[in-house]
């Protein structure tokens, strides 16, 4: 394995599909699968997701949690097959493993569009695969947990049912083929049930039975089905520990004050910190100092007591050279691919009256409610760690390297987290933490960040801006030439997690040259803006600008044809699962036939579709134009997707990311000036209120095909539902995120 | 340091703070606590809501000492001795008012105290007087379906 693991490791290119000298990987290699990592006494682990013992019965759920249910979503995945009941199984997110290598992520991080499912682009997603599972790369995000999981986890759940079922036959000599599982426990024809608790030991014995069959859905009795989610009743007793909640015996608490440039520092006054009550030590870490105390209230008090003088970034100061940067990448050297080009588009533009537009999208952070946090142990050559991580393997190598050990000496805990929304892809709070334990071997250290230095030290996600130039004629849309320019979250992200990236970032115009539209003559084409403050996956990636810049121009362009915002999508419509979401969202809106119910004058309603991630999502949003400004009375979502795992919390996480979508585009931003974020807290960066929240109707189609996830893809078409509303109601184009900067809200 | 000294769940406890201990700092790492969580140290974000003496005040903006003698109910409170949820939470759990349930604490006490002061709410002044506690995962839409529900209000079904 040896020379194949390394050169992998050291040209795989998470965000890209080129590989640097080429891969020694063959079938053999691709065809090995990783070692189970679980080890078991007194039981049996049955594949790296199902540990038995007489005690009790464990679900693997490698997937990490941090709200959008990946836990609940991955035990049903494996109950379902191995006939358990909720109730009856603990969860546990194991240790990072090759054997929970990630097998649908790689669909989004080759540089074809996820909709593309031509022969080129599925060939790449293959071989990323194999690039993936050779480097046993586990992830959580990019809505990968379900794809990922679906097939694997039934199976996983299906091989330990019919293990059981061998070890009871032979323990009872009644063939295989009489005895069925229910509950927790394989069954006799006689109806006595052996629990695969007390069949556990036998079963480590015989060579797990391998499955080919898996059931059909209209078998099911948890999947597709509304089930409690295992960690409600735990959250709202407040019982739940997160990541920030662990204690262990002995543990000291730190708090930062790191360069908010992101580079060193020039000079420190203490100004008496280390004195102050309660605090332990002072300690240098990358960036700044951390103040060790024995409470953190105490660690951040003494932490703001300090004077620093900073290095300038390395990135522009001022918010307005980054704007400027962003407008001067609209050219050839900076053309990152033209992504489609359906027609002749320059032709086209020659021939009528160009109608031109543009929008932009700034900085946004991230703020999930549970600040970041990590708890990191060192001693001797070895290492713990306990904290929430996207990419737990990553975490695990950040900190032994810094403390100088081998990886496999550091057990990495990952914990339940407060939101994520790709905060915790990065690893900085993980080294800052890892840095402090270095310097204080033995003693477990706890570094909790206060929301302040949570807003300072976030990589927000990419700042960018379009360009549209568009004919219509007799009524319908000719032309459009779009042009999306941003920096490059996944380039940003991935050069900081250490590898390289050459290739173009379909995140750039991910949402935009997948829209489902026939235009006689469409033309989209990414540039890359270089890198400027650095950035980072953001809930819905490349989707949530380019999205928002697509449905903005194609709305302008129907309004200067002077068709029906639905209607004339609608005709224009040609992939057929966008058509049958858009179908629906137009009866559920009661805008099928040039809508039966019109707004009344101070009123108006905006529609967007959108497809990210595989997902066709389109949205209608209601506004009202009050005295005291916007009011967003209502919203319709219709999305599809290949199979509604759990019904209610399929809707939670739409409906929480169309929240996510227009609280942010209404008055979230991060702007620099002199080099560091100017927003500190959420009074700076509110995003939405119980009391701005509008009503919000889901209905979720089910193709029956390509499973896929639902964390991002609600969040893409709100910001340009919500311009488009806006503009129906007052007339005015909002063509910048945030909106507040031109239109107040209530 | 001062004696300080309260009753926090029904049980009586007393402790040696500094003066500018905070309630929540009291709650969370003095008394291990840690349903009571911190979200912005700024009152911003109502996920430290605690209830003093009945009423809802957010624990990261009170000192432990200005709550001596006062009967303090925390989230761990809100449960029977037996384990029975209380009305509010068996109504987040039955209309799944969470994802990633880091704000629920605080949304669960606040609405505590609005059920206290007016036992029937309209969805409006539940959207009203919770919007001092920030979610940033949910749509909110089943918060406020829960507190509903928990006033012993008819709610709609769920559209899906």
């Amino acid at each position: 394995m040896g020379r194949a693991k390394t050169i992998t490791r050291r040209s795989l290119l998470i965000g890209s599909f080129a590989v640097a000298g080429g891969v020694a990987f063959g079938g053999y290699k691709l065809a090995q699968t990783p070692e189970n990592p679980l080890a078991v006494k007194d039981g049996v682990a049955i594949t790296p997701w199902v540990k038995i013992t007489k005690d009790g019965i464990t679900l693997i759920t490698p997937h990490v949690d941090f709200g959008q249910g990946a836990y609940h979503m991955q035990a049903l995945l494996i109950a379902e097959e191995l006939d358990l009941e909720l109730g009856q199984f603990t969860v546990d997110p194991g240790l990072p493993s090759a054997a929970y290598w990630n097998t649908a992520v790689a669909d989004e991080n080759v540089p074809f569009q996820i909709d593309d499912d031509g022969w080129i682009a599925e060939g790449a997603r293959l071989g990323l695969q194999g690039i993936f599972k050779l480097a046993g790369l586990q992830v959580t995000g990019g809505s990968s947990s379900v794809p990922d999981s679906f097939e694997k986890l039934r199976r996983a759940g299906a091989t330990a049912r019919e293990t059981f079922k061998a070890v009871a036959s032979e323990r009872t000599g009644v063939p295989v083929a009489k005895l069925h599982t229910r509950s927790g426990s394989v069954i006799l024809p006689d109806g006595t049930g052996l629990p695969y608790t007390d069949l556990a030991a036998d079963a480590a014995d015989i060579e797990p039975v391998q499955v080919d069959d898996l059931r059909a859905p209209s078998d099911w009795t948890l999947l597709g089905k509304n089930t409690e989610r295992l960690d409600i009743l735990p959250k709202s007793t407040g019982t739940l520990s997160y990541g920030i909640d662990v204690q262990l015996p002995g543990m000291l608490h730190a708090s930062l004050r790191v360069n908010p440039r992101r580079t060193g520092v020039r000079r420190i006054k203490l100004r008496g910190a280390k004195e102050m009550r309660g605090v332990e030590r002072v300690v240098h870490v990358t960036g700044g100092v951390a103040v060790v105390a024995r409470n953190t209230w105490y660690a951040i008090e003494a932490a703001r007591a300090i004077e620093f003088v900073f290095e300038p970034a390395t990135y522009p100061a001022e918010q307005r050279e980054h704007w400027a940067e962003v407008k001067a990448s609209f050219t050839r050297d900076r053309r990152d691919r033209t992504w489609r080009h359906d027609g002749d588009v320059e032709t086209a533009l020659k021939k009528g009256d160009v109608i031109e537009q543009g929008c932009q999208a700034g900085y946004v952070a991230h703020a999930p409610l549970e600040p970041l946090s990590a708890v990191v142990l060192v001693q001797g050559d070895r290492a713990e760690v306990w904290a929430g991580h996207q990419l737990p393997q990553f975490a695990q190598r950040a900190v032994a390297k810094i403390a100088g050990i081998p990886t496999d000496h550091v057990t990495f805990h990952n914990q339940y987290s407060g939101g994520s929304f790709g905060h915790r892809f990065d690893l900085g709070f993980i080294e800052r933490a890892a840095e402090v334990a270095r310097q204080m071997p033995g003693t477990p250290i706890k570094l909790t960040y206060s929301r302040e230095e949570d807003f300072a030290q976030d990589n927000p996600r990419q700042i960018g801006a379009s360009r549209a130039r568009g004919v219509v004629r007799d009524g319908r849309i000719e032309a459009l030439d779009l042009k999306i320019a941003t920096t490059s979250s996944t380039q940003s992200l991935v050069r900081r997690l250490g590898f390289p990236f050459v290739t173009p970032d379909p995140q750039i115009v991910h949402g935009a040259s997948s829209m489902p539209y026939a235009i006689p003559h469409l033309r989209v084409t990414g540039y890359k803006v270089p890198e400027l403050a650095p950035s980072t996956y953001w809930r819905s990636v490349g989707a949530v600008s380019a999205g928002f810049f697509a449905e903005v121009a194609i709305d302008e362009l129907i309004h200067a044809a002077g068709a029906d915002p639905m209607q004339e999508r609608l005709r224009m419509i040609e992939d057929p699962a966008s058509r049958r979401v858009l179908e629906a969202l137009a009866e559920m809106s009661d805008w099928a036939d040039g809508g039966a119910a019109h707004p009344a004058p101070n009123q108006g309603r905006g529609v967007a579709i959108v497809n990210s991630f595989g997902v066709p999502t389109a949205q209608v949003i209601e506004v009202t134009h009050t005295q005291a400004g916007i009011r967003i009375d209502r919203v319709f979502v219709a999305c599809e997707v290949g199979t509604i795992i759990d019904p209610v919390n399929f809707e939670n996480n739409v409906q929480g990311g169309v929240i996510w979508g227009l609280g942010h585009a209404m008055n979230c931003e991060i702007t620099f000036s002199d080099g560091a974020a100017m927003q500190q807290n959420y009074y700076d960066a509110e995003g939405m209120r119980m009391h701005q929240a509008p009503e919000i109707i889901v209905r979720g189609l089910e193709s029956g095909g390509k499973v896929r996830g639902i964390g991002e893809p609600p969040t893409p078409p709100a910001a340009p539902a919500l311009s488009n509303a806006i503009f129906a109601a007052t007339g005015q184009r909002v063509r910048e995120l945030p909106m507040y900067h031109h239109v107040d809200f209530i | 340091m001062a004696e300080v000294a309260m009753t926090v769940n029904g049980a009586p406890v007393s402790a040696e703070v500094e003066g500018r201990t905070l309630l929540v700092e009291f709650l969370r790492e003095g008394l291990g606590l840690t349903g009571t969580h911190v979200g912005c140290d700024t009152s911003q974000c109502g996920a430290c809501v605690v209830q003093v003496n009945g009423m809802a005040v957010k624990s990261c903006t009170m000192f432990a000492c200005e709550a001596e003698g006062a009967a303090v109910t925390t989230i761990e409170g809100m449960a029977g001795p037996d384990g029975t949820l209380g009305p509010i939470q068996a109504a987040f759990q039955e209309h799944h008012g969470l994802q990633c349930g880091f704000c629920t604490p605080g949304m669960v006490m606040s609405a505590a105290s609005l059920l206290a002061d007016v036992p029937k709410p309209s969805e409006a002044q539940v959207r009203t007087y919770l919007e001092g506690n920030l979610c940033r995962c949910t749509g909110y839409q089943n918060i406020v379906r829960a507190v509903m529900a928990a006033s012993g209000q008819a709610v709609e079904e769920r559209s899906q």
